[in-house]
């Protein structure tokens, strides 16, 4: 990945700033308690919600593990219908891409589809250096672009955000860039949309291209799809003359029929409707209809890294939904800038360290970002154990091991020096901060027992050797307390709602 | 040696440890088998109640809908489009031309050579659709004759869209998919356009047509509640 985030502190640290953001955490704390009972009552009028799941997972992992065969499947339906296909093995060359297919059209000015893949790889940034200046169109993404600011969630980039605070972005901003907020703009989301609507209408009607990246990719047919709510993608998919998709290598599925799985899964997930607004399908260029040429960039930057990885591999199923950020009480609390990546919450806490490699002190930090609770394992549409990767990377993390970098195999050392443990104690200074944090973690610790190693490993073995690591008790200090104090109940009080 | 190239060996030395039996699918032999073992459809109906749930998740997702028997058809739109004030109104080549019978306003062709300024000059697009699915309340369009090119129903803010029931009418996603053709451009149209980027409170109209409007026709012969 490049610098969007470049300097930003490891994830402790940025974390001890933003859980002192009272006005932040408000704001997250809504929101994120929105979304989570909205999820909850969109998947559970899906009876067979656990076999999509599986079939999701399934789809994912067999596709992964033939990832080669599909993508030359996929180029090739692409090409058959009229599309270009580019390959860009790092974030540079996909920018280097990119930049090169937009001169070549002479426009100076490009609109964009909402793509974490674009975010991944720095394109505005690197755009703006070659004088091009690329137009954010959703509503959260204007949002962040106009403020300068970072997005800190994957589907409401936005999220930390007011509307306040969004209105005096609106005033303070819009005539910058084209037609300026309408007098009076009052907080009201609608009237804040209505002005997004009519700034950014200008720039549809002008685009001469658009960028995307896109929700799938079919090998057998060559389609793309792009799932969105606002209307927006589909004026960049339709309106503009070129149409430059930058999607990563992962997002394949084999057949049209996969779709029936995903389309089910994704917008309940994410957005917790039934189906999402609009979904756009297409496949290479139509005469008359939409672009004239149409270009996928597929990108690796990572991602053959990642799967090389026996246990962590399993994070490229991710479908971007974002259900598991809205149920992590340390997302909740920390924040989505906190870990210093366009990928926030549980699954950047997986997904950074292995795009970039465990590279330095953020990257070292994030698998320690975590309470283990397992809520972010239980809401993921694809099933990844999210739980079960963070462990493995703070495995690689204090003993280094095999890993993979750029395509070459390498051996990590150990975090230098006392820095591992050193992470690990920050995260635990931060956890005993946050009692709810805490707790949960305990419970885990608990009811993992049968898993506890017997000596250490890594550096602490030696010290393990002639000593009988501490047995965690089956119930923790904490549960026993809450469990025994009223003297009536034996039931312990835990829920999930209980993460404060 | 190209970019692609270095992608592909980087993949196949990733995955050089998977043995590449190319079984049923082609998975390698450590993939979990696929079991499409979820529902095609979610609960029995009969094709009435498929239409009725298709009305009320339309509805929900804050959508009108209108019903009528084909020949009231032509007054309904008519009628819609009157109360929506609407002076000009752009319409795909094969669209019923019966449908426009008592249209007042100036109708409009789709046409290859129509800019997007010119459509944003536009009230309000009738249409047909391809397939409409009850369980998520959901049209399909492709760009078929009745349907024109993706921009028609994109760039006016109002859109008529009739759906032929119970011919039209799927129950779910997976039955939705046999029934459309990949090649085409599709467009998937779950009420009107919406955010919730603000405070993840939902507003409906952000960039596609703020108003949709859809008419559940029933097929000549087959009776009707009448417009409304």
């Amino acid at each position: 990945m490049t610098g969007t985030y470049l300097g930003m502190p490891a994830f402790p640290r940025a974390a001890a700033g933003s859980t002192r953001d009272a006005r932040l955490r408000a704001n997250l704390t809504h929101a994120t308690h929105t979304i989570r009972d909205k999820r909850a009552r969109a998947v559970a009028e899906l009876d067979d919600w656990a076999q999509l799941r599986a079939a999701g997972a399934a789809v994912k992992d067999r596709t992964l593990l033939r990832l080669d065969r599909y993508l030359e499947q996929l180029e090739a339906a692409v090409v058959a219908a009229g599309g270009r296909v580019h390959w860009a093995a790092d974030a540079a060359e996909a920018n280097r891409i990119v930049t090169e297919l937009v001169r070549e059209t002479g426009e100076r000015e490009v609109v964009k589809v909402k793509s974490m893949a674009t975010q991944e790889i720095g394109l505005n940034e690197a755009l703006e250096q070659a004088g091009i200046r690329a137009y954010e169109t959703d509503l959260a993404e204007l949002i962040v672009q106009l403020g300068e600011d970072l997005p800190s969630h994957i589907l409401v980039p936005a999220i930390h955000r007011n509307r306040a605070e969004i209105r005096d972005i609106f005033r303070r901003e819009m005539g910058r860039w084209g037609r300026p907020a309408p007098e009076g703009l009052s907080d009201a989301p609608a009237e804040l949309a209505e002005a997004a609507r009519l700034h950014l209408r200008e720039k549809f009607l002008a685009a001469k291209v658009g960028i995307s990246g896109a929700n799938f990719m079919v090998a057998e047919t060559g389609t793309l799809v792009v799932v969105e709510s606002e209307g927006n993608g589909r004026m960049c998919l339709t309106l503009p003359e070129t149409l430059i998709s930058v999607v990563g290598i992962e997002k394949v599925v084999p057949t049209w029929q996969d779709l029936e799985i995903f389309l089910q899964l994704l917008p309940r997930s994410s957005t917790a409707e039934r189906m999402n607004p609009y979904t756009s399908t297409w496949t290479g260029t139509v005469d008359g209809d939409g672009p004239r040429t149409f270009h996928l960039v597929l990108l690796d930057n990572g991602r053959t890294d990642t799967l090389a990885d026996s246990v962590g591999r399993q994070a490229l199923r991710c479908i971007r939904c974002s259900a598991c950020l809205n149920v992590c009480p340390v997302y909740e609390r920390a924040g989505g800038h906190a870990y210093g990546s366009p990928y926030p919450g549980p699954i950047g806490a997986i997904l950074t360290p292995q795009l970039r490699g465990l590279a330095g002190p953020l990257e070292e930090s994030l698998p320690y970002a975590s309470s283990l609770c397992g809520a972010c394992y239980e809401v993921c549409p694809v099933a990844i154990d999210i739980p079960e990767v963070l462990v493995h990377l703070r495995e690689r993390v204090v003993e280094g091991g095999p890993g993979v970098r750029r395509g070459a195999r390498v051996v990590l050392k150990p975090a230098k020096g006392h820095a591992a443990e050193r992470a690990a104690m920050r995260a635990a200074a931060w956890a005993f901060d946050h009692p709810g944090v805490l707790r949960r973690g305990m419970r885990l610790a608990a009811r993992t027992r049968g898993l506890h190693p017997r000596r250490l490993p890594g550096p602490g073995r030696a010290w393990s050797q002639d000593r009988d690591l501490p047995v965690v008790p089956p119930e923790s200090f904490r549960d026993w307390w809450r469990r025994t104090r009223g003297g009536s109940s034996g039931q312990p009080s835990r829920g999930e709602g209980d993460a404060g | 040696m190209s970019s692609r190239d270095v992608v592909l060996a980087r993949v196949r030395r990733a995955l050089a440890e998977v043995p590449r039996d190319g079984g049923p699918g082609g998975a390698g032999a450590g993939a979990p088998p696929l079991v499409r073992d979820y529902r095609r459809v979610h609960g029995a109906r009969t094709t009435a109640e498929t239409v009725e749930l298709l009305a009320e998740n339309l509805a929900e997702y804050r959508a009108s809908v209108h019903r009528s028997d084909a020949a009231g058809l032509p007054a309904l739109i008519g009628r819609l489009l009157a109360e929506r004030g609407a002076r000009r109104v752009v319409v795909p080549r094969g669209l019923e031309p019966g449908w426009l019978a008592e249209v007042r306003a100036e109708v409009v062709e789709d046409r290859a050579e129509q800019t997007a300024r010119e459509l944003d000059a536009v009230d309000s697009v009738v249409t047909g659709c391809a397939v409409a699915i009850a369980e998520t309340g959901t049209l399909v369009l492709d760009a078929g004759p009745d349907q024109g090119r993706r921009r028609i129903t994109l760039v006016p803010d109002h859109h008529v869209c009739v759906v032929r029931v119970p011919g039209q009418v799927v129950g779910s996603v997976p039955e939705a998919l046999p029934r459309l053709v990949p090649g085409r451009p599709l467009t998937w149209i779950s009420g009107p356009s919406a955010t919730s980027d603000i405070e993840l409170d939902r507003v409906e109209g952000v960039h596609g047509p703020r108003t949709l409007e859809v008419v559940l026709v029933e097929a000549a012969g087959a009776g009707g509640a009448g417009g409304g």
